[in-house]
Order: structure tokens, then C-alpha cells, then sequence
């Protein structure tokens, strides 16, 4: 193995953009403006529901420097949604909550921009606001989209009235499930609404040229999904719009689907000009979108020796007002109920229910969290009963390979168990009797385990040798902070042996790029990896034909050198290097060589041997990555609030392209999980949001998050995967609340099913306990 | 239209001419008036810290201090911080220990951790968290960038 090698995949490189970060020099989209540009605000709605009867902008138009007031009468009747084509690009004939964008206005600044989006008047009808899910499913209520039924839908929908969906999955006979059990816990669990709260908010920058043709720039985390969005809502051809990314300032799911990018383009083709909008922070929270809020109902029955047979869950989501991308959670959710384990008859139910909120989206685990959540806890509510070690139970009943996941997904590397061993030693699980506790506090250790697919959707690599033998990558996968820049140059460069400073990766761009669905469903290292791989193959097969009659031998004689060369096997010197080879491609023959891929996961979610299933929503989903967590949790016995004094995550990721990269999501993971399961929570006053800010809004800051946060990386390689690869970005949430949980019942002996577990919620329960 | 005044500051070491507004934040100013844009707005509450930089070597937001306020100090952003291209320790740091995720928060963090290793070049990683506990980051679950304020301090770098 050469230095350029070991250099690629399996190295903890640094960030390919780190220069450009540490010095300042990274542009977001606020950085970037155009000559002549305006900018852009927004008016937003008063109430939560109601039809709008009119506007009255002549005191906003008469700003002076405002250039354009837009409400919803000027926007064409498009709608866009990633599973209900249910979302106009601003509220046009109805208010559906409070604070959705009523109008917006473009000025000659900022301030101006938004002085005059507060002067504009808008003359409501209002209706009743349903801000919960109860609410709206009661007999009588209005309907929050009263053409609900011909909107349409991606995938077989169930659903009517206020329900935006309806999914049920199961397997096995569930009576006889509960009948065969000896023991059985219920319990109904509540998760709050949770902010993403990205550190940078969310902006686009729309500019026309003379033709007509729109180029967006925006925070996003696919420059294609903005493409569709927007296309579909303000009735454009796609072709007619380019999409680009500057850097991307955190995701988390935010950035996935459309936020102001459908209004900007719209300011900007009606006022021929550049316009740029960024949102402030409260805006931001009020409404980008947001983790479902869950209620669960979840039972699980097991023998008495701890052999599990049977669990439900029944689940109620908030989709908030428009459909966004909640179909697929509340269908992920029911697929991730079951748990990482072997339990014969399951059955999962849930609805999905439209509310006079923002809406409820993609978050870093897609409805996995809250489910774990669930599920997590009564393995230790059952391990308890039955006097058994919580890890053993684990053991006991997890997933094995030859298995398939809960409706016949096929699992081809299962990691589980090594990170369950390893997470177990390395936290002195065994020895956690002997912990003690500070004064006045209460210590205990809890455990979770999860798992999470990768996979979904389109995707593709091109790959291109310059000539000067230099490769450019080019994939359209946005790096939302993440680091898949950096791992799919790694595995580009692996794969044509060649160092990694010898690729440059292209920035994402709906004109140049193949389609990339999105840095979403922690896909893009598996995903958007296999197209790299097999298009460097491509490059290598290219170069292979020219290095043959180059060589004057057979291209089964020749192999690919470590840096860029191809050479006949077993003659050492007798090689061309791709700069060569590249020249002759460019000049002489052949033509330039580019190596392409695209592809679309395609083995079935379902068995219909095995289960049943209605309204799901993904047929094909991917493959998957294990978990197994264990904190290390105090509470204080005055005030009741609960801290995590040390973490362990081990983690299958199949192979890890970039181990410092993978650290760095289960770092993150377990940190936003953990704000989720004891200090995050949007509140709402009515109808309003009620804690839009940071300051009353709490995320985890230095001093709430461990220092001690171990990563143990696990490699059971998936046989498909680029190099074994599997995806890390979203696993290593799911658990985190349960393992705190579990953990806060260690050492109170009391149990919340409630998030998040804020100091009033735990002394209040231990103070009934006592 | 608010009549503006020309203010002269001393940013990064060289004197910079602005026309600015009474109600202008040093924040304001920075990114849009003087072309320097590492320092980011994340919540313009001076709760992030994105915005962060040394005002006379003291860490403070500049979306809460008013440009006319800071005529007579001595201001460093984030584009100082390397002069002529030379990484500071703690840049190199960073880099090093993998703290760099999305970048949004990076340039306020790097200047409170330089503040931080200013006043107590040896700090424990307590001390380090304190002196960051007003810049939040949402990727990285801080462990890295505490690192990396730990490996500058050790001279590692």
C-alpha cells in the first residue's frame, strides 16, 4: 500500500474546507449579494386559522425604497409538498397558522424591506384553530385543506378530513402475540416539538436574466428538492430554474424542503431585480419547520424469561399545516417501532393529523427518536419486572443476521452485537453498582439501542479526468456541514488510487450536477458513495482501453498505480500516468474521459409474505447502520435536574470512510439528543409560539454537554456499500433519549414519559414517589 | 433615512473608515460595510455567539455593541486572526482535532477560545467550557472544539 492510499479511505482527514472555515472566508448564503439586489421580509399571519378576505398594501407600498408588495393573489395557484402536494408558496385564500408568510415585500434594504411588511393589512374571517391533534380530529371540526382529497399524493395514501395520513403495519397475529406473553407493559409516551436550530438561520438570494431563466441560491440541503419546490409552487418549468448551494451553515432537516425560497423567486421575477431574504431567528423558528410533537402508545409482552413476543404501538402525530415531508416520518416511525429485536407479532398504527401550527418535518432521526423512545424504555420497564439485566435483555432478543427487519426488509450486515459488547465493557457496565453518586444527587446508568436505514432515492457521480490528469468529482450532494465533501473525494481518490489533493469536487448545481435527492435519510456516503465508486470504475475502465493501445497489450494485463498511473501487471515502469493517458483522450482519440453512475436503492421495504402493510410510504428504503448507547446520568435531589456525566455510543457504520468525521456525528447525535430528551421544547401560548428565541428556547450549550462522550466505531461491512459503507448521520440519535431515561430511572427509581425530562417534571415524580 | 456618521476604527490592526448609523451594530458594520464577513449572524440576541470577536482582547458579541461605541478600541474579527496567512495555534487546532463541522459558529468559537487562552494558557477542560459556554454549536456536541482549545493550550499545535 502506497502514502496515497492510506491516505483516503479509512484516514480521519480534515475537512477539505477547513482553510476556508478557520479563516473566516466561507460564504453562506447571507453572504453573498449581487449588484442592484434587494432584500426582502416578510408579513406574517395574525391568527392560526382563517380565510383571507382581502389586503390593503398602500401604506406598505408607499415606503419609500419599497419596490415590490406581494401577497398571496399574486403568486400562481401552485402547490408543492414532498408527499401531499398540499403547500402554496405563501398563504394564498387561507391562513392555516400563525406566523405563516401572508405577504412579502422587496425594498431597497433590509429594514426598509422590513418596515413596510409590518404596514401591510390583511382582512381575515377567521376560523376555529385547531392546535392539537385531538382538536382537529373531533367530530365537526373545519377542514384544514378542504381539497385534501384531489391534492395529489407520491405514494398510496389514506386519509381524509383532518388526516393527512394513515399507516398500519404488522406481522405476526397480535391478540395471540399478548396472549402468549406473561408479562405485559403499557404506557402511553409524549415527545415534544423540537427546533432544529441550524446556527445559521435560513436565507435565499433569486436573481433573472434577460430570457427569463431564475438562478436561486439558497441554504439548503439539496439544490434539487429546491428546484422541485419551487417549480411546482409558482408553476414553472424546471428547466427554467438553476439551483445552486453556497456553504451550508447545519441542516439537521430543516434545509431539505422549501422555506422562502419559493417567495424570493417570486419578488425576483416580478421585480427583474436580484432579491435576497434572510430570516432572523425568530422567524426561523416560527417557520421553517419543526420535530414532531409524538404521542405514543406503545404495549409490549414478553415470557418470563425475557424472550419477547409481542409489541404495539399506536402513534399520533402533529403534521402541523402542510404535509412536508411527515408522511414518511409517521411510516418511517411505524417501521423503527419494533426496535432492533426479534419479536413475532407486531402490530404499528398511527394517523397523522393536519393542526393550525408550522409544519412538523424531516429532523435527524425522522420519528425514530420518539419511537426509541418508547420502546426503549419498556424493554427496561420489562427487564425490571422480570429481574433481568437490562443489557441482557437486549442481547436476548436482538436482531440476528439472517433476520429481516419488522415487514421483511433484507438486513446484510448486522453490527449489533459487537457494539453492545463494546459499549458494555468500555463503560463498565457490569461494575456500574459500585458508581457513587455526588452529594446530593442520585446516579444511574441506562442503556438504548437503535438502528437507522440508508438509502432512499436518486442519485448519481460523475467523474471527469482533466487534462492534466487531475480529477474533478461531481455528485449535486450538498455537504450541510456534515462532511461528505470530504468522504466522497476520499472514496474517489481510493478508487482511482490517486492522493486526495488530485480531486477537486464540483459545487452542487441543478445545471452541471446528476440528480442528488438530498443529505437527508443519512444517504449521501452510501448512497451518493456507491455512484462515486462505480463511476471511478467507469474512469478506470476508460482509461484502461486507452492505456492498452498506449501499451500496445491486453486491458487485462493492466492495472490501476497508486498516483494516477496505469501500468502492465507485473512489469514494473511499464506504465502511462493519467496525465498521458488524458492528453491522447483530449487530442488524439477517443474523446475525454468521464465516468458516470446513477442508480436508485431498489430492494422492497416489504415481504407481503410476512406483513401487512397500508399506506406505506417507502417501498425501497435502504440499509442499516446499529447503535448501542449507554449514559452515565446524575440528578440533583433539590432541584430535580438531571445531567449526563459521561456517554458511550458504539456505532456500526459498515466501514468508516473518515473514523474523525464519524465521531463527529455520534458527537453531535448524542448532543442533540440529549437537549431532546431534557431542555429542548417549542412551547406554544394559543396559537402562538411562545419561546421563538435562544434565550428561552435551550439548546445543550459547553456546559451542559459531556466531556466524555466516547465514539466506539463498529465496521460489519455491507456487502453493496462503497468500500462496506452504511450511513452514520441520523443513528446515533435515536437512542439517546431512551438511554437518559433508562438511565434517570437507574438512579431515581422514577420513570418520565414525558420529554423532555426538565427538572419541574423529575422532582415533581420523585417527589410523589416518595 | 438616518443621517450617518463617519467613524474610523481600528479593526484587525489597520485603521477602517465607516458611515454609520447611531442604532448601527458593530456586527452591522463588520459584514456590511466593511466586506468582512467572518463574523455571522446567528441570532443578533448575542445568545449564539456566531457573531463573536475581541474588543480590546476581551470577547464580546458585536451584534449587542454599537459601532459608535467602539471608535477608540481595538477590534479583532476572525479575519485577524491569521495574519498574512499565518494560522494561529488554535486555528491549527481546530483543523487538527476535527472541530470544524459546518463552520457557522467556527469564527466566534475561535475568538473566544483565543480570549480563553489569552487569560490562562493553561486551562483545564472546565475552564475551557466555561469560557465557550456562550457560543453555541449544533454539530459537533462540543467535544472536538474543547479538544482543540486543549491541544493549542498543550502547545501540541
Amino acid at each position: 500500500m502506497s502514502a496515497a492510499i492510506a491516505t483516503a479511505v479509512g484516514a480521519s482527514l480534515p475537512r477539505l474546507e477547513s482553510l476556508e472555515k478557520i479563516t473566516g472566508r466561507a460564504q453562506y448564503i447571507a453572504d453573498l449579494n449581487r449588484p442592484g439586489q434587494l432584500h426582502a421580509a416578510i408579513t406574517q399571519a395574525t391568527v392560526a386559522h382563517a380565510r383571507i378576505k382581502g389586503y390593503d398594501t398602500r401604506e406598505a407600498k408607499a415606503v419609500p425604497g419599497v419596490v415590490a408588495v406581494l401577497t398571496g393573489d399574486d403568486f400562481p395557484d401552485g402547490r408543492m409538498g414532498a408527499f401531499i402536494k398540499d403547500e402554496p408558496p405563501i398563504a394564498k385564500g387561507k391562513v392555516r397558522y400563525f406566523g405563516e408568510p401572508v405577504a412579502c415585500v422587496a425594498a431597497i434594504d433590509e429594514e426598509t424591506a422590513r418596515r413596510a411588511a409590518r404596514l401591510v393589512r390583511v382582512d381575515y374571517e377567521e376560523l376555529t384553530a385547531l392546535l392539537t391533534p385531538e382538536a382537529a380530529l373531533e367530530e365537526g371540526a373545519p377542514a384544514i385543506h378542504e381539497n385534501l382529497a384531489s391534492y395529489f399524493k407520491v405514494w398510496p395514501a389514506v386519509c381524509g378530513g383532518n388526516v393527512a395520513s394513515e399507516t398500519e403495519l404488522s406481522e405476526g397475529d397480535i391478540a395471540q402475540g399478548f396472549a402468549e406473553a406473561d408479562v405485559i407493559v403499557e404506557g402511553v409516551f409524549e415527545t415534544s416539538a423540537q427546533a432544529h436550530v441550524a446556527i445559521e438561520p435560513c436565507g435565499a438570494l433569486a436573481e433573472v436574466d434577460a430570457s427569463g431563466r431564475v438562478t436561486l441560491w439558497s441554504a439548503n440541503q439539496s439544490v434539487f428538492r429546491v428546484q422541485a419546490n419551487v417549480c411546482e409552487s409558482l408553476l414553472l418549468p424546471m428547466s427554467k430554474l438553476r439551483s445552486l448551494t453556497p456553504r451550508v451553515g447545519g441542516g439537521f432537516g430543516n434545509k431539505m424542503e422549501a422555506h422562502v425560497q419559493p417567495m424570493v423567486v417570486m419578488l425576483a421575477i416580478k421585480t427583474g431585480r436580484p432579491v435576497k431574504m434572510i430570516l432572523n431567528r425568530e422567524e426561523d423558528f416560527e417557520i421553517v419547520r419543526a420535530r414532531h410533537p409524538f404521542k405514543i402508545r406503545m404495549r409490549t409482552g414478553a415470557k418470563t424469561d425475557g424472550t419477547l413476543v409481542a409489541r404495539e404501538a399506536e402513534v399520533l402525530l402533529d403534521c402541523g399545516a402542510y404535509g412536508d415531508d411527515s408522511p414518511g416520518v409517521l411510516g418511517y416511525s411505524l417501521l423503527m417501532s419494533r426496535g432492533p429485536y426479534r419479536i413475532p407479532h407486531v402490530r404499528a398504527y398511527g394517523r397523522l393529523v393536519y393542526t393550525n401550527k408550522l409544519r412538523f418535518g424531516a429532523f435527524r432521526g425522522f420519528g425514530n427518536p420518539q419511537v426509541s423512545f418508547a420502546g426503549e424504555s419498556q424493554i427496561d420497564e420489562i427487564a425490571a419486572m422480570l429481574g433481568l439485566d437490562p443489557l441482557d435483555m437486549r442481547v436476548k432478543n436482538m436482531t440476528q443476521p439472517g433476520d429481516r427487519w419488522f415487514c421483511g426488509g433484507e438486513l446484510a450486515s448486522i453490527g449489533l452485537a459487537e457494539c453492545i459488547e463494546k459499549a458494555r465493557a468500555a463503560s463498565g457496565w457490569d461494575q456500574r453498582a459500585s458508581l457513587t453518586a455526588s452529594p446530593g444527587k442520585r446516579r444511574g446508568m441506562g442503556v438504548a439501542i437503535g438502528a437507522h436505514i440508508s438509502g432512499l432515492l436518486g442519485t448519481g457521480a460523475i467523474v471527469r479526468v482533466l487534462e492534466d490528469g487531475s480529477i474533478v468529482l461531481n455528485t449535486g450532494a450538498v455537504d450541510i456541514g456534515q462532511g461528505s465533501d470530504t468522504v466522497l473525494v476520499q472514496m474517489c481518490a481510493e478508487a482511482l488510487k490517486v492522493p486526495v489533493e488530485q480531486v477537486s469536487l464540483a459545487s452542487p448545481d441543478t445545471d452541471g450536477s446528476p440528480y442528488n435527492w438530498g443529505t437527508t435519510a443519512s444517504r449521501v456516503t452510501y448512497t451518493t458513495g456507491r455512484a462515486v465508486v462505480a463511476a471511478a470504475l467507469e474512469v478506470e475502465k476508460q482509461l484502461k482501453i486507452h492505456a492498452s493501445e498506449m501499451l500496445e497489450c491486453d486491458v487485462g494485463d493492466l492495472e490501476l498505480r497508486p498516483g494516477g498511473k496505469i501500468g502492465v501487471v507485473g512489469v514494473p515502469g511499464k506504465e502511462v500516468p493519467f496525465l498521458h493517458i488524458s492528453l491522447r483522450a483530449h487530442w488524439r482519440s477517443g474523446g475525454p474521459i468521464v465516468g458516470h453512475n446513477t442508480w436508485v436503492f431498489n430492494k422492497p421495504t416489504l415481504d407481503p409474505k410476512r406483513a401487512a402493510a397500508r399506506g406505506l410510504p417507502f417501498p425501497q428504503i435502504g440499509v442499516y447502520s446499529f447503535v448501542c448507547t449507554i449514559a452515565d446520568v446524575e440528578v440533583d435531589e433539590a432541584s430535580g435536574k438531571a445531567d449526563v456525566r459521561e456517554a458511550w455510543s458504539a456505532v456500526d457504520v459498515g466501514r468508516a470512510i473518515n473514523p474523525g468525521s464519524v465521531e463527529g456525528q455520534m458527537e453531535g447525535a448524542f448532543v442533540q439528543g440529549m437537549g431532546f430528551a431534557l431542555t429542548e421544547a417549542m412551547v406554544w401560548d394559543g396559537p402562538r409560539l411562545a419561546n421563538p428565541t435562544l434565550m428561552d428556547y435551550k439548546v445543550p450549550t459547553t456546559l451542559d454537554a459531556p466531556h466524555g462522550i466516547h465514539t466506539i466505531i463498529v465496521e460489519a461491512a455491507e456487502p453493496e456499500g462503497p468500500f462496506g459503507a452504511k450511513g452514520v448521520g441520523e443513528v446515533g440519535i435515536n437512542p439517546v433519549a431512551a438511554a437518559i431515561a433508562n438511565g434517570v430511572t437507574a438512579a431515581t427509581g422514577v420513570r418520565l414519559r414525558a420529554l423532555p425530562m426538565t427538572p419541574e417534571r423529575l422532582l415533581d415524580a420523585m417527589l410523589e414517589a416518595e | 433615512m438616518t443621517a450617518r456618521l463617519s467613524v474610523t476604527l481600528k479593526i484587525n490592526g489597520a485603521e477602517r473608515t465607516a458611515a454609520v448609523r447611531p442604532f448601527d451594530t458593530l456586527l452591522t458594520t463588520l459584514r456590511e460595510d466593511l466586506a468582512l464577513q467572518g463574523s455571522k449572524r446567528g441570532c443578533n440576541q448575542g445568545v449564539c455567539g456566531a457573531c463573536t470577536v475581541l474588543i480590546d482582547g476581551r470577547p464580546v458579541r458585536s451584534c449587542l455593541s454599537l459601532t459608535a461605541n467602539c471608535v477608540d478600541a481595538e477590534v479583532t474579527t476572525i479575519e485577524g486572526l491569521a495574519p498574512e496567512g499565518r494560522l494561529c495555534a488554535i486555528q491549527k487546532a481546530f483543523v487538527e482535532t476535527g472541530a470544524v463541522q459546518c463552520g457557522f459558529c467556527t469564527s466566534g468559537m475561535l475568538l473566544a477560545a483565543h480570549a480563553c487562552l489569552q487569560s490562562n494558557a493553561k486551562p483545564t477542560a472546565d475552564d475551557v467550557k466555561r469560557a465557550l459556554s456562550g457560543n453555541l454549536c449544533r454539530c459537533s456536541g462540543y467535544k472536538k472544539i474543547v479538544d482543540a482549545v486543549l491541544l493549542a493550550a498543550e502547545g501540541g499545535i
